[in-house]
């Protein structure tokens, strides 16, 4: 077995691909290729060679890829109660990469039914009643997706009681997939087997469906949702190897155009006394995605989260300058900044959609007057103590003061939210984190050993104080 | 035959703690599949964990005096989600001040309980009880 391999990252835009030496833990030489929806293995090839003439042969080498390409991996996801298996199979999910583009609860109406034909989503994971639970919902909810005029793979992660059943509810056309139920109990979260079986459907099927499997004979293995591929670089980094201490609590932002994703690894468990936590234990790798917050396709809804005025203070221009701008921005998303004033407005929305985001993702504190007095509650993970916080993503890493932008995750925007208080911020500004999250599946020990170095020498640190 | 399901809690803003612990371990010793929600528990989060565990009963406390409106509406709860039948107790410190357990007891039943218990009721006081209404 040759020494090298090589990690591809198939975006909606560009294929980008980094060669590694996994014994000496470096990177041999990275290339870049837009991508090519109609047939990606013709961009996957023109990067490939780029790195031929780089660093020269690299044939014997393992190929392993993820991608976000075709509109990335997008699913609905089905619980029982909003608040406790409908939000598990959201998270489940997110966990494994996917775009949620609806989650539904309860029994599923014959409009729910018609929503998901139109979503037109690539799998559906079906959840509902912890072990030994409530089945009777679960077991409607098949019925009508087994109505479904298009087959679609279903991920069955429900009480285990009747998970059989579910599976014969439907006909032979579409695949289904057992998994541990994503609640087994109240207050249990069990998420990885969901993922796991998200993943293998996303292997088996999906990349079938949008074409990607032409590049299959340019790649060994794995192929997986990118999201998916930074989640487990993010949980490598932060938890580290038997042999290498990792970074302990992390953040990664990644604001687009379309969305803005936050990552946490941690448990989140209260850092200040006197604290209860309620609700839902949530996962220690966990993922969200906001859809209303982008710099682009989203930025109507990110004004509108924001404010107009806000920004309006924030860039000294007056309100109507910048709904023009936004107007502009929202008709052709391909907008570049054309001066320093609009490059500074594309950094200001960018530091809004990561302040609104990290505050979602994040934990909050409320109050509750009890006859003995105050006691505090806490929903969500408490992130305050956590002391890394990494940006990744083009719109960060193309940015001449990423920084600016990422101080937005230490902003409070409500209060009581549980963001972390005092961080240090690092750039991926060698677009490696999903490569070595895939690496990390094969390779950990060089994986870690190559993030933990690449982004070490990119802290971002303020100097104009 | 499979186990019977209890969701267990302390309701409202109420922090006793050390009742609900030992009424877990016992009612687990005497065979049931218990969830304990803990202290703290709102209506809302009663509800939801006994639509998703197909709760068999539900099993209340309230120690610190005010169980009498954090219950209210909690049947009708339970009705609204479609689980109305669901077994209902309450037991704990359901008493305020000096009044007359019978009242007390017929003002629970009122707010919808099958079975209300007085302070210092002991596990072997209720468990033959509750195998008796389950039908076990
Ligand atoms: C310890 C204690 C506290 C501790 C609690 C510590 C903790 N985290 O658990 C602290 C100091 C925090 C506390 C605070 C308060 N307390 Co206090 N507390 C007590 C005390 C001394 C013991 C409670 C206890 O643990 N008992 C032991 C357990 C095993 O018994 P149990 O909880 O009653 O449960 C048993 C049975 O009742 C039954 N049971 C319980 N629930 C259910 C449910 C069902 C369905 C069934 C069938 C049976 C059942 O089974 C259990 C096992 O046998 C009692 C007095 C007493 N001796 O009971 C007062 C008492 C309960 N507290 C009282 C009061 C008023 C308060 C405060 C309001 C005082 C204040 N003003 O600050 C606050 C309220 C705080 C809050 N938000 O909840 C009053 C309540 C009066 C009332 N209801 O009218 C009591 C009775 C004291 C008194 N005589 O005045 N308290």
């Amino acid at each position: 077995m040759t020494e090298a391999m090589i990690l591809v990252d198939i975006g909606s835009t560009f294929t980008k691909v980094t060669a590694v030496n996994t014994r000496e833990r470096s990177i041999l030489s990275q290339s870049l290729a837009p991508t090519t929806p109609t047939d990606v293995s013709v961009g996957l090839q023109n990067a490939l060679d780029q790195l031929e003439l780089t660093s020269g042969a690299l044939q014997e080498a393992r190929v392993l890829a993820c991608s976000s390409a075709a509109g990335g991996l997008r699913m609905v996801a089905i619980g029982l109660v909003e608040d406790l298996t409908a939000k598990a199979a959201k998270l489940a999910a997110l966990g494994a990469g996917a775009r949620v583009l609806k989650t539904y609860s309860f029994q599923l109406t014959e409009a729910d039914r018609a929503e998901i034909i139109e979503l037109d989503p690539d799998i559906i994971l079906l959840a509902g009643g912890t072990d030994g639970g409530n089945s009777e919902n679960i077991l409607h909810n098949a019925k009508v997706l087994a109505s479904l005029p298009k087959a679609v793979p279903i991920v069955i992660a429900g009480n285990r009681s009747v998970a059989q059943e579910v599976a014969r509810t439907f006909p032979e056309s579409f695949s289904t997939y057992i998994s541990a139920n994503v609640m087994p109990t109240i207050g249990k979260l069990q998420v990885e087997p969901a993922r796991e079986s998200i993943r293998k459907v996303f292997m088996e099927k999906i990349t079938y469906a949008k074409g990607l499997n032409r590049a299959s004979r340019l790649i060994d293995s794995i192929f997986m949702p990118t999201p998916a591929a930074v989640l487990r670089a993010g949980q490598l980094l932060s938890e580290g190897t038997a042999v290498t201490k990792g970074w302990g609590d992390i953040l990664i932002v990644d604001v687009g155009g379309a969305t803005t994703d936050v990552h946490s690894l941690g448990v989140g468990l209260p850092t200040k006394a006197g604290v209860v936590v309620r609700g839902l234990p949530e996962p220690f790798a966990k993922r969200t995605v906001e859809g209303d917050l982008g710099v682009r396709v989203s930025v109507l809804s990110l004004t509108e989260a924001v404010d107009a005025r806000v920004l309006a203070q924030d860039t000294g221009w007056t309100v109507e300058q910048v709904e023009s701008r936004v107007q502009a921005l929202h008709k052709d998303p391909e907008t570049l900044p054309q001066n320093p004033e609009e490059e500074r407005f594309d950094q200001i929305l960018g530091y809004h959609a990561i302040k609104l985001g990290v505050g979602r993702h994040v934990g909050r504190l409320s109050e509750l007057y009890t006859p003995s007095g105050l006691v505090w509650i806490q929903d969500g993970k408490d992130l305050s103590k956590v002391s890394k916080v990494i940006g990744t993503g083009g719109v960060l890493i193309n940015s001449r003061d990423p920084l600016m932008m990422l101080e937005g995750a230490g902003q409070e925007s409500l209060a009581l939210e549980l963001r972390p208080e005092n961080p240090s911020y690092f750039l991926d500004g060698g677009y490696i984190l999903a490569s070595m999250g895939l690496l990390a599946q094969e390779q950990p020990e060089a994986a870690l050993t190559i993030l933990q170095k690449s982004l070490s020498e990119r802290e971002l640190i303020r100097r104009d104080i | 035959m499979e186990a019977k399901t209890l969701v267990l809690g302390v309701i409202g803003s109420d922090v006793h703690a050390v009742g609900n612990k030992i009424l877990e371990i016992s009612l687990k010793e005497a065979g049931f599949s218990v969830v304990n929600l803990g202290v703290l528990v709102s209506q809302k989060e009663f509800v939801e964990a006994a639509l998703e565990t197909n709760a068999d009963a539900i099993m209340v406390s309230s120690l610190y005096g005010h169980g009498e409106i954090d219950v209210r509406g909690l049947r009708e709860a339970l009705i609204e989600a479609g689980i109305g039948d669901t077994l209902m107790y309450i037991g704990g410190y359901l008493v305020v001040g000096s009044q007359e357990w019978t009242e007390v007891e017929a003002k629970f039943k009122n707010l919808g309980f099958d079975r209300v218990y007085p302070p210092s009721t002991l596990p072997e006081d209720f468990i033959p009880t509750l195998k008796e209404d389950l039908g076990m």
